[in-house]
């Protein structure tokens, strides 16, 4: 259930006024032929934070032809739900290519030992032109039988199809029922071709189905259900988030019996239906699993944030109150401990980071749920915008930003470029194909799909390692020497 | 489990069981069962087609490489790109979906075509394809004459294209493809009978280190050789950070590559990844065609240069030949280091020759040498380079074997250090060896695409780079006894 933001409205930044938002978009448009002018125009606007509803369109199809930051289907489903599972092999089905490039590229960390009992690795059907051909299907079989006799630890397999398995009419639902009858274990196929959909959302939103129809509900947990069961959704530990966040629902008297998906395991998945609440961290990517959870099992659930001390405090206080007084009580007495912490964070690093702007285009969740770690920095978001949101994503975000500020949808290489150099943010947050077009330009940059090879930013422990890195990204003094004095 | 099956309880692997396995995919007999596979491939050491293709595209002046296919594809290769070498990777695409997967990839091409052109501002449009288009038939040919003649693009844009399907071949497949076509699109007419540009044409083949390139110009700018290099990503993915973001940092002059045709000599310094296009340069350009091993190694290098020296003219400059002594000074000071050492390698087979060249030349033991995706050509040109020397006597080649392959191969049969790119490093971890990273992708170093390892200084790089690691390795884990102030 979505919480809404309690916070009043945020006040103006200096010269950001909705007119030069409107006359910089305009600007930007008019470069562009007209047909592709009306389809970007409606995925950029000006922030009206009172609105009912967020005024840019999303998730639409990608203009050909922009050079937009978007993945695929696959990749929402590799990369971002099964590849962090880290007991199950995961499989990609079709050519080499997608699983050598997902390949330990989005910093989901896990527990286990490699090849033992976890799974940070590349195992693909690799296809051939005869496999095309001749259909994938028996490869898969075969496959499925060499991985389960060379991993006898892994807990299950999933089925990750690349584009040509859609195309050539395999069947792998067909072969995932067989052979999970056969090796008695999960085989859980996933339709995920990335031809499917306009961006990873679509990926996300298979996986979750595909987790729906074949993991959830097969297993429980041993010990009897108790009154602080929760599970923490949509947090995939990049850079060790989870091992950040979960010792805080701890530490307030909560019971984490599950992960979705960082450093998971597929069996406490699978009995996720016997938890108490869902805590939802990245909505965009998991928020049908929790609707689906919530009609079946009347579970209800719960969005957070854990970027920076205001929105932890918030977001505990929200969470206890879904329980007895004495978590309340123990989540005020976790917020008092940390406070001294979080205060010499602040005095450390405020002084040199007030009054600084950022902007921000990452995937579905974190534009919005970072802005209240960079205000708490005293740093203020000039422009957000996302890969793949929906509406609902930008609805969460109008309220969050200022008013007049700039808010893209799938921005371009072409919109972002023009957009950066008018409002001379002193740091871009985005992804690594954006990262050194905005370096070359002399501009601050951290990666925040990845935390910039850095992390974890998720709770208090997140907070100290964000802050250090957003103040050495913005005050490395090699900034300073990008112009040469001849 | 179906539908109907109990509910399972959530069940911890007992420790005894995990020791079991841990121990158990260590021996003899996990190898084999892991050399049986047949359908699955585990940490493959090769990439797919279009990857290579965009290198290539991207390494011609004002190109715009533009993917015809699926959006996701076009993401992973910029990334891949921008993550080995700190640099942008522009490159747009077509965004195909499933209405393109029913009707074709026409209009998603004729949209996309008028939109990269307007607003990128291209010289030239290089087009490849990811597995989508070329699983349903799409005809490029076809596609890009009517999206001229429907005005999408003006008549004069070179536009070359390339069928790069990544169920086939390799990154180095898409590489040749790619590089053939643009040389095909930009020499079309160009070729005139009797006209010699006097200039090399120097085809350095798939390199994701751009000081190679820059050392083979500075090479040929010793010798006062007139060249071009197709293609040149030296300042494209290696360029200065001054304040200006330049979608277009440098590349092979358009004009360049189209009189190439007309140039005196055409060397390609990788066999592998240039087969098609040097089979096409072979019929259509003047002068000399000649293909080469990559100067790894003093041997290698000196070949190239006497090659040079050869077909210009010209004698090996004084300075080369004084970096020459300097190299083999460097390397009989430190052979002690190298000496016996073994050795395994994975990568590309053409890099797999030259470092495999420099190993033997230092004494040192290429032992497992491992290509995840090559030709019985290949194996045969390795095993028959391993019998040139003593050092090469034990050596084995794999071909079409992975990476967790060699892992079993490394834990049955020890070896002192891996030479590869990133993706080696899970097995070097779990064997307890260092990887020397010299490849790609490198993802998790900085800089080393930036330090050659071709020509003399290169020879002097690697050397350096191993024999220093392995001094680091002694001195962090010797016992009191045996840390001592020299090495």
């Amino acid at each position: 259930m979505y919480q809404g933001d309690d916070r009043h409205e945020r006040a103006p930044i200096p010269g950001i006024t909705k007119e030069r938002t409107e006359k910089l978009i305009a600007e930007t448009l008019a470069e562009m032929p007209e047909k592709a002018r009306n389809k970007r125009a409606p995925h950029l606007g000006a922030n009206e934070p009172t609105a009912t509803c967020c005024a840019v369109k999303s998730n639409r199809k990608v203009v050909p032809g922009v050079m937009s930051q978007r993945g695929c289907a696959y990749a929402g489903a590799k990369g971002v739900v099964w590849g962090p599972i880290r007991d199950m092999v995961h499989i990609s089905h079709g050519p080499i290519g997608c699983g050598v490039y997902s390949w330990g590229t989005r910093r989901n960390l896990m527990q286990g030992i490699p090849g033992v009992t976890s799974f940070p690795m590349d195992f693909t059907s690799d296809f051939q032109e005869k496999d095309i051909v001749y259909g994938g299907d028996k490869k898969l079989e075969k496959l499925l039988n060499e991985a389960n006799e060379l991993f006898p630890l892994a807990k299950g397999f999933s089925v990750l199809s690349e584009c040509p398995v859609g195309l050539i009419g395999d069947d792998i639902n067909a072969v995932a029922k067989k052979m999970e009858e056969q090796l008695e274990k999960l085989v859980v196929p996933c339709n995920c071709e990335g031809f499917r959909g306009v961006s990873q959302s679509l990926g996300h939103h298979i996986s979750n189905d595909s987790i729906r129809d074949h993991i959830i509900g097969k297993f429980e947990f041993p010990d009897p259900v108790g009154p602080y069961d929760v599970a923490l959704i949509g947090d995939y530990n990049i850079g060790g988030d989870v091992w950040a966040a979960k010792p805080i629902l701890e530490e307030i008297g909560l019971n984490v019996k599950s992960v979705w998906t960082g450093d998971g395991e597929v069996e406490k998945i699978g009995a996720t239906h016997q938890v108490k609440l869902n805590l939802i961290h990245c909505y965009r990517s998991m928020n049908y699993m929790c609707k689906v959870m919530e009609e079946k099992w009347g579970i209800p659930w719960l969005e957070y944030n854990f970027f920076g001390p205001t929105k932890i405090a918030e977001s505990l206080r929200a969470i206890a109150g879904r329980f007895d007084e004495s978590i309340q009580e123990k989540a005020e007495a976790v917020i008092a401990k940390y406070q001294p912490m979080m205060q010499a964070v602040l005095d450390e690093y405020k002084p040199r980071l007030n009054g600084k702007t950022a902007m921000l285009f990452v995937g579905g969740l974190r534009p919005r749920h970072t802005i209240g770690a960079y205000e708490d920095l005293g740093i203020q978001i000039t422009g957000a915008g996302y890969e793949f949101a929906h509406q609902d994503d930008y609805d969460r975000t109008s309220p969050e930003m200022a008013n007049g500020t700039l808010i893209y949808d799938d921005v371009s290489e072409f919109e972002l470029e023009k957009f950066v150099e008018e409002l001379k943010p002193d740091l871009v947050g985005s992804g690594i194909k954006e990262k050194y077009v905005f370096q070359k330009a002399g501009i601050p940059f951290r990666q925040m799909h990845s935390w910039d090879y850095s992390g974890p930013y998720h709770g208090y422990e997140g907070f100290k390692i964000f802050a250090r890195d957003i103040d050495m990204a913005i005050n490395s003094p090699t900034w300073k020497l990008v112009k040469s004095p001849f | 489990m179906s539908a109907e099956a109990a509910v399972k309880i959530v069940t911890e692997t007992p420790l005894e069981e995990i020791e079991r396995v841990k121990d158990w995919i260590n021996t003899e007999e996990y190898k084999e069962k892991n050399f049986a596979r047949e359908a699955l491939v585990v940490n493959p050491a090769h990439a797919c087609q279009p990857l290579g293709a965009q290198m290539v595209a991207t390494a011609f002046e004002g190109c715009l490489p533009f993917v015809h296919g699926s959006q996701g594809c076009a993401s992973y290769f910029r990334s891949t790109f921008s993550r080995h070498f700190r640099e942008p990777a522009a490159a747009t695409c077509d965004a195909m979906t499933e209405d393109g997967a029913v009707f074709g990839g026409q209009n998603n091409l004729f949209e996309g075509l008028e939109n990269a052109y307007a607003l990128y501002k291209p010289k030239m449009l290089a087009i490849y394809t990811t597995c989508m288009p070329e699983v349903i038939g799409d005809d490029l040919t076809a596609f890009i004459k009517n999206a001229r003649l429907k005005g999408h693009v003006p008549e004069d844009l070179p536009i070359p294209y390339a069928n790069t399907p990544s169920f086939n071949g390799t990154h180095i497949h898409g590489y040749d493809a790619m590089l053939k076509s643009i040389l095909e699109t930009l020499t079309a007419g160009q070729k005139i009978d009797g006209k010699c540009t006097g200039k090399l044409n120097l085809i350095p083949g798939f390199d994701g280190n751009t000081a190679n390139i820059r050392e083979y110009k500075r090479i040929l700018e010793l010798f006062g050789i007139p060249h071009t290099v197709l293609a040149d990503i030296s300042d494209v993915f290696d360029s200065p950070c001054d304040g200006h973001y330049r979608l277009y940092p440098g590349g092979t002059k358009l004009e360049d590559a189209a009189e190439s045709i007309n140039g005196k000599v055409t060397l390609a310094l990788q066999k592998y990844s240039t087969v098609n296009t040097m089979k096409w340069i072979e019929d259509e350009y003047s002068g000399e065609k000649v293909v080469m091993p990559m100067p790894f190694g003093i041997q290698k290098t000196d070949e190239f240069l006497m090659k040079l020296a050869e077909l210009f003219g010209k004698p090996v400059p004084e300075e080369l030949k004084a970096e020459r002594g300097r190299a083999v000074d460097a390397m009989t000071d430190a052979h002690q280091y190298l000496h016996g050492k073994k050795f395994a390698v994975a990568g590309d087979p053409d890099y797999l020759l030259g470092i495999v060249s420099f190993l033997l030349e230092m004494g040192a033991i290429p032992y497992h040498v491992l290509c995840s995706r090559s030709t019985k050509k290949f194996e045969k040109e390795m095993k028959a380079l391993l019998a040139s020397s003593p050092f090469g006597a034990t050596g084995k080649v794999y071909i079409n074997k992975d990476l967790w392959h060699l892992r079993s191969l490394l834990m049955t049969d020890p070896v002192d250090g891996i030479i590869g790119d990133t993706h080696a490093k899970w097995a070097a971890r779990d064997a307890n060896i260092p990887l020397f990273r010299i490849g790609f992708p490198i993802i998790d170093r900085v800089n080393l695409h930036r330090s050659p390892v071709i020509g003399y200084q290169g020879a002097v790089n690697m050397l350096t780079m191993i024999a220093n690691k392995f001094l680091d390795i002694k001195d962090e884990t010797c016992e009191n006894q045996w840390f001592e102030m020299m090495r």
